[in-house]
């Protein structure tokens, strides 16, 4: 029964990471007033510029380095989910278009982007066609702690992830350390909350409001890389990615724009992810297929509760950006 | 302009353009499509190789070339233009209703839930009012949560809509596994083959002429509740500033709880002309994204219903016609994603241009400065 519950939290935690990369840089965006629906998109984006990446890096480069086989693909996931934030940035911030729709043309693209390449990389470049296997780099990527497996229980259920698992925990927690320490946290919370009084305060809001955006896009990405190179192993599969890009939006809802709760919250989010293959093994009881799909129910709707609680009570910490998914303009009243 | 030496006066300044003549604006809009269709162009070119030209021309002939083809593409700029209708009046209220693919689903699902359940009970004249009615309350229950919320509690609209869209899909999911037929195919089959129990009736012999009549028929409706109706006054006030709506005495969490409910009667519709008018099967992708296109089609139109027959009719057009050029061509078939995406962007960016001046800066100052 230990091993059994170590296991599911072990996977809950393998499923909770793309959320953790997702949920944090959505905070970090929506922190500046932007609600960036695009991140299903852009996590797309960061799973496929990260396999074009490593797909060239294959086949042109020296397989045998560590180092470039990983920081090639790692730098190509940023690169392409941070433009993809970018052309969100400039649509909305430079152009001051609706957000909402801006984002769900994101979301298009990228999953358009990411299922051709996807699906036609290999043809596409002298290839024999079929589907991407990245086995190399997957592999690199899936390198764990060498002393992982000497530490027993503890050791493979907490120390048996790719360095992005831990990545993803420094980042969210760096980033809640910036949001609530430092100045620029304060002035991004202000540029969120209210851009013209950031502004009168002497503020770049449409800076602040670029950065965020373009980093917590780059952010995010990364749990479409992770979701490709460690958790599938550098293969590609058309929408394998799912519905996690707004799961993660939902996660910003659930932990309350905190990216440090965000941690637990997306690896609870990952267990009910999964927990339907583990409640037979928990109970006993086989589960039929149609309450399986009910209990892939259950993140959205615990989101929606939070989201309603939050809002019934008012606690002004609580709440959503007061600027969020308007488009500021100096001279409007 | 005595001081102008010591001021540094940006290259460019924007201000507000609210008088910019209706024709002007369309001009923008089309230059907008025609340069993403360049860009387009070039995108096909590099990935591809392939001639531009001749890839529009089987987009074109992919979307019209056969009266099969012709009529299939209206009934999908119908459905799309029926759910476009439905969110329409929650936008102008600025209620951000991104939930329709939700209540088009639930919509869809009580219509599948009476064909199967009700197949032998009633006879087919009185299934279809109560398909109808099942489909209709559906999509009210599913758009009235949300507002119901947003007026006691201020809500956050955008994000609760959004989320009920994914328990829709997966109680879809639920239902499609319950009904599946054959066992452990996971789909439902096509409900009632045989008896075609439910079915909307064809007419004239064509099978999707009365879904395009129904919604014609919302569009009118649409248009005239929007443009003439108190309602809709109501809401274009609501819209534009909730204080003022308060201050002449607009009920605000009325009209927001019935501006949803219509949006989701409607949604509910959208869903019965889906599965009883068209697919006659139900599972949890069968809106296929036409939920989130229709914030896009109400949007481009500025939340004008006439307007609208226009957007969805260039959106589904899109569409279809990359997903033929990708059968023709041998390519995947995301690339139609990836236009509609680049098309989308154009005429999302263009809208700046007519909302906005921008003011260079004037000469003399430049000169002044040296």
């Amino acid at each position: 029964m230990i091993t059994l519950i170590f296991g599911f939290l072990r996977q809950a935690i393998i499923q909770g990471i793309p959320l953790i990369f997702g949920s944090t840089g959505e905070i970090l965006t929506e922190k500046s007033g932007n609600l960036n629906l695009g991140i299903p998109g852009i996590m797309y984006m960061g799973g496929i510029s990260g396999v074009i990446g490593a797909f060239f890096y294959e086949k042109y480069g020296d397989v045998s380095n560590v180092f470039l086989c990983v920081l090639i693909p790692f730098l190509a996931s940023l690169a392409g989910s941070a433009l993809m934030a970018f052309i969100y940035s400039f649509l909305t911030i430079t152009l001051r278009a609706n957000q909402n729709v801006t984002g769900l043309a994101l979301t298009t693209f990228g999953v358009g982007v990411g299922n051709f390449f996807g699906g036609s990389l290999s043809s596409l470049f002298g290839g024999s066609g079929g589907t991407i296997a990245l086995n190399v780099t997957g592999n690199y990527f899936k390198t764990t702690l060498p002393f992982a497996d000497k530490l027993g229980l503890f050791g493979s259920t907490f120390l048996s992830f790719g360095f992005l698992a831990y990545l993803a925990i420094a980042i969210a927690l760096t980033a809640s350390l910036i949001l609530n320490r430092t100045r620029i946290g304060l002035n991004l919370r202000a540029v969120g909350e209210s851009p013209a009084t950031a502004d009168a305060a002497g503020i770049n809001v449409t800076l602040y409001k670029y950065l965020a955006t373009c980093i917590g896009g780059a952010i995010a990405g990364l749990g479409g890389l992770y979701f490709v190179m460690d958790y599938i192993g550098g293969a590609w599969t058309n929408n394998g990615f799912g519905d996690r890009g707004w799961l993660a939006i939902a996660l910003v809802i659930f932990v309350i724009w905190k990216p440090k709760f965000s941690i637990p919250g997306a690896i609870l989010f990952g267990g009910l992810y999964i927990i339907y293959i583990y409640i037979p093994e928990f109970t006993g009881m086989a589960l039929a297929r149609s309450s399986q799909e009910l209990f892939n129910m259950l993140p959205y709707v615990v989101t929606i509760i939070v989201l309603c609680l939050t809002s019934m009570r008012k606690k002004r910490e609580q709440q959503p950006p007061m600027s969020l998914g308007l488009s500021y303009f100096r001279e409007e009243r | 302009m005595k001081n102008s030496k010591n001021l540094s006066e940006p290259l460019i300044r924007l201000s507000k353009n609210d008088a910019m003549p209706p024709w002007k604006a369309w001009c923008v809009r089309a230059g907008a499509v025609v340069a993403a269709f360049i860009v387009c162009a070039f995108i096909i070119v590099i990935l591809t190789g392939y001639n531009p030209i001749e890839v529009y021309v089987a987009m074109f002939k992919g979307s019209f070339g056969t009266s099969g083809k012709f009529w299939f593409m209206l009934q999908k700029t119908a459905i799309l233009l029926c759910i476009s209708l439905a969110v329409t009046p929650a936008f102008k209220m600025r209620f951000w209703n991104i939930g329709a693919e939700g209540q088009v689903l639930v919509g869809g699902l009580a219509t599948a839930a009476c064909m199967i359940y009700l197949d032998d009970a009633l006879p087919t004249v009185l299934l279809i009012p109560v398909m109808i009615a099942a489909s209709v309350l559906a999509g009210i229950i599913w758009a009235l949560i949300p507002a119901v919320f947003k007026a006691t509690f201020n809500t956050n609209e955008t994000l609760f809509t959004l989320m009920m869209n994914y328990v829709a899909i997966q109680l879809v999911s639920c239902f499609v596994t319950i009904w599946e037929k054959p066992k452990g195919s996971n789909t439902v089959g096509i409900i009632n083959a045989m008896s075609e129990i439910g079915w909307l009736p064809t007419i004239f012999g064509k099978k999707y002429l009365l879904n395009v009549i129904i919604v014609i028929g919302i569009t009118i409706f649409m248009y005239i509740y929007l443009k003439y109706s108190k309602h809709g006054y109501e809401i274009s006030v609501v819209g534009e500033s909730e204080n003022t709506a308060k201050y002449i005495g607009i009920n605000v969490k009325k009209v927001i709880m019935r501006t949803m409910a219509l949006s989701g009667a409607i949604c509910g519709v959208a869903g019965l002309l889906i599965i009883a008018g068209t697919n006659h099967t139900i599972s949890s992708n069968i809106v296929g994204g036409q939920g989130f296109t229709a914030i896009m089609v109400s949007w481009l139109a500025k939340f004008n219903p006439a307007v609208m027959v226009l957007t969805s009719f260039i959106l589904t057009f899109l569409g279809r016609g990359a997903s033929e050029i990708a059968t023709t061509f041998r390519l995947n078939e995301s690339i139609s994603e990836i236009l509609t995406g680049v098309i989308l962007f154009f005429i999302i960016g263009s809208e700046f241009f007519i909302n906005y001046k921008i003011n260079f800066r004037t000469k003399h100052i430049e000169e002044d400065k040296k």
